[in-house]
């Protein structure tokens, strides 16, 4: 895609609800990247949640409620821009299908290709290639699930991770294997939600690194949630707070024990 | 086979409690994933085979009575009877009737996951035929009066140390110093067992990968060589299959095939694939003397034409369970039913009813790697959301879960009071963590608290934060 250099792009930012109500550092992460990067930033008061909750438990009509809302916060936009792979492929793959034969089919439509997820909005569509972050230590890198088989992110971030000074990255086994968080299926399904956890749990254990990454809070606070309560030392945080270089503030629950 | 899904939460942790079974789990789920990979690897046209196989099914089921009327023909035109089955019990009362037509005190079977969602071995039992099963697994799980817990490996949820005790408790006619510690060993010991059996059987039952429109065959799949024995030996040949294994060609069949071994087993191709046309003819060195289909619809035809349509594509090669968590984490068992994984989560529903079902389409947590690796490209979280939808509208989920999806809607479709609440909530929790920073137990959130901390609210929500900063650029003129 050629891009007009001139024009400072205009970035809707979507929050995502757990950012707003539990890590407000992702969305400052978010906006600090996408500023450096030349974007402007905003934020439409009149988002929330991106519908999945009622989506995925087969409620259509709140959740189609909920796309329509979305959609017309974010018409105004270049781009929409989420620090999560899930939510953003629930507006970019799920909104279409949801609103297909409605009359907002050809809005969804329109929306979805303005739809991005932040990490790989970076690297595939404004080409960013390296952050000026700084980051002492060794991480391990989760691959939520959405992201990466809904829209392809696997690599932009481990390439945006390597251009961190100091950091070095330590892969775990089956990265790309299911932490079990699942949404409401954590709390539908506890039981085996909980035993997928821990095998992911020990596959974290065994890359050996200080800190977790992701790019998704859900599936973060789910293993960070396991690994507090086996107590762990590896510290947890959203992708985006390394790369945008605030690793001074506390990671998820504080930091470790 | 009685349905014991709606026990499905109970059977799961039951599951998850089973040491025995967690260890066989995890050494099938690396060795399943490992060989599929290597088998993909080497295959760069992989994808485009998927694609193609895809469209083999999707023309086939647009045109699926014609095809079904075609092979009917060409196994009448070659000697052999098809017998429509619409329901379960047709299936079993017809295989029941050629069994007595034949005399038949023994059969054996191969391995067929149709025989057993009609139940047919319990069937006949009851009718004084004894069926015997000649796959390894189906053997195994056969003495042990149980169901198979996988489409392709019917024992995966044993460990070998268990398949030694059953051969030493049930073949007491064997030396008891013999050595049974090598699978090698274990498969030879029921290969001398079971090859008698294939002379006393009077009939042969197998089920079938294809049914070949053009030509009348049935091919099966084996790795055991104990398919070709069940159906050339006896003197009696039964296919039971489902209408959805027809193919238009042998091409057709072939092409499907390049994908099956890779995606089940990470075989490049079964040890056998086996073509059986008909009775024998008067020239053929060996076959049946009678060859008869049964083709079981038992509520497909219902699943045309509806969203879950793309499931009939399914080859039953077992790579959506291979590469499932879920699965990984309870075993076949705890499905309740025939069939496990991702393609039971979605088949099940359309067979048995969703109100008794309704537990399997529900746990996934929709990770997609089921559909990424299925080598038609069922799009099975899609088809399991379907089937929530269904729930949904029908009432059928909890009302707690209903009260509060209902209640977090409501918000939720509100963007000014959802603001509101939470600006209140959220510090207000926050703050009730204290300098923890962690929740061990909080009410109404235990489902995430019997097994993991809850991190608490950073502080105030992102949305008040940003408000301050804006209000902050402006010039903090604004209140």
């Amino acid at each position: 895609m050629k891009e007009d250099k001139t024009q400072p792009k205009r970035v809707g930012l979507f929050v995502t609800c757990l950012v707003d109500l539990f890590r407000p550092t992702v969305g400052f992460a978010a906006v600090k990247l996408l500023e450096e990067a030349g974007c402007t930033v905003e934020v439409p008061m009149a988002q929330t949640c991106c519908g999945q909750p009622a989506y995925n438990s087969g409620d259509r009509e709140d959740a189609a409620a909920i796309a329509r809302q979305t959609i017309e916060a974010f018409e105004e936009f270049d781009y929409v821009v989420a620090p999560s792979g899930s939510c953003a492929g629930m507006l970019k793959k799920h909104y279409p299908s949801l609103l297909k034969g409605t009359p907002h089919e050809a809005r969804a439509e329109a929306f979805s290709g303005r739809v991005h997820e932040l990490v790989s909005f970076l690297v595939d569509v404004l080409g960013v290639r390296q952050v000026p972050a700084r980051h002492e230590g060794s991480v391990t890198y989760h691959d939520s699930c959405s992201g990466l088989r809904e829209l392809g992110i696997q690599q932009q971030p481990r390439a945006l991770l390597s251009s961190v000074e100091g950091l070095e990255l330590k892969e775990m086994q089956n990265s790309d294997v299911c932490c079990g968080f699942g949404g409401t299926f954590c709390v539908k399904y506890p039981d085996i939600s909980n035993k997928i956890v821990e095998e992911k749990t020990a596959s974290i254990e065994g890359a050996g690194a200080d800190t977790l990454l992701a790019g998704d809070l859900g599936c973060l606070m789910n293993m960070a949630g396991k690994l507090h309560r086996q107590g762990s030392r590896v510290e947890v945080r959203h992708v985006a707070e390394v790369l945008a270089g605030m690793t001074d503030k506390p990671a998820i629950g504080g930091g470790g024990r | 086979m009685e349905i014991q899904s709606p026990q499905f939460k109970q059977k799961a942790r039951k599951a998850i409690a089973d040491e025995q079974l967690q260890r066989a789990m995890g050494k099938a789920k690396i060795g399943f994933v490992g060989k599929r990979k290597k088998a993909v690897d080497a295959l760069p046209e992989f994808d485009d085979l998927r694609s193609s196989a895809r469209a083999i099914k999707d023309h086939t089921l647009e045109h699926l009575d014609l095809y079904l009327e075609a092979y009917e023909r060409k196994v009448i035109a070659s000697g052999g009877r098809v017998h429509w089955a619409e329901t379960a019990e047709d299936a079993r009362q017809a295989v029941l009737d050629i069994c007595r037509a034949a005399g038949a005190r023994t059969v054996t079977k191969g391995k067929s996951m149709i025989t057993e969602e009609i139940a047919l071995n319990d069937f006949l039992e009851k009718e004084g035929v004894r069926p015997v099963e000649t796959d390894l697994g189906e053997y195994i799980i056969q003495l042990r009066g149980e169901h198979p817990s996988h489409i392709i490996g019917p024992a995966l949820h044993l460990n070998k140390e268990q398949v030694e005790e059953d051969f030493r408790r049930v073949h007491t006619e064997l030396p008891s110093g013999r050595d049974l510690s090598q699978p090698e060993s274990l498969l030879g010991e029921a290969r001398q067992i079971l090859r008698p059996q294939y002379f006393q059987a009077d009939v042969g039952i197998t089920g079938a990968n294809f049914l070949v429109a053009e030509t009348g065959t049935s091919i099966i799949v084996t790795n055991e060589g104990n398919g070709d024995l069940t159906q050339t030996l006896p003197r009696v040949h039964i296919v039971v299959a489902s209408i959805e294994k027809v193919v238009p060609t042998l091409e057709d069949a072939s092409q499907i095939l390049r994908v099956l071994a890779r995606s089940a087993t990470g075989q490049d191709m079964s040890v056998y694939t086996t073509l059986s046309t008909g009775p024998r003819r008067p020239d053929d060195p060996d076959g049946p003397d009678e060859y008869h289909v049964i083709l079981l619809d038992n509520g497909r035809s219902s699943m045309l034409g509806t969203e879950f349509h793309e499931m009939l594509r399914c080859i039953r090669c077992g790579a959506c369970m291979n590469h499932c968590p879920v699965y990984h984490a309870v075993g076949g068992h705890a499905y309740g039913w025939v069939y496990p994984g991702p393609m039971g989560s979605v088949l099940t529903p359309s067979l048995v009813g969703v109100d008794k079902a309704g537990h399997l389409p529900n746990a996934s947590t929709f990770c997609g790697r089921c559909e990424s690796v299925c080598p038609m490209q069922i799009p099975l979280p899609r088809m399991m959301r379907n089937w929530r939808e269904r729930e949904f509208e029908r009432g059928l989920n909890p009302a707690a879960q209903r009260f509060g999806l209902g209640f977090w809607a409501f918000f939720a479709r509100r963007p000014g009071l959802y603001r509101l609440a939470t600006s209140m909530a959220i510090p207000t929790l926050s703050g009730l963590a204290g300098r923890r920073r962690w929740f061990r137990s909080l009410p109404f959130a235990g489902g995430w608290t019997r097994h993991r901390d809850l991190p608490a609210p950073e502080s105030r929500t992102f949305m008040q934060q940003w408000r301050d900063r804006e209000t902050l650029k402006q010039g903090g003129t604004s209140a």
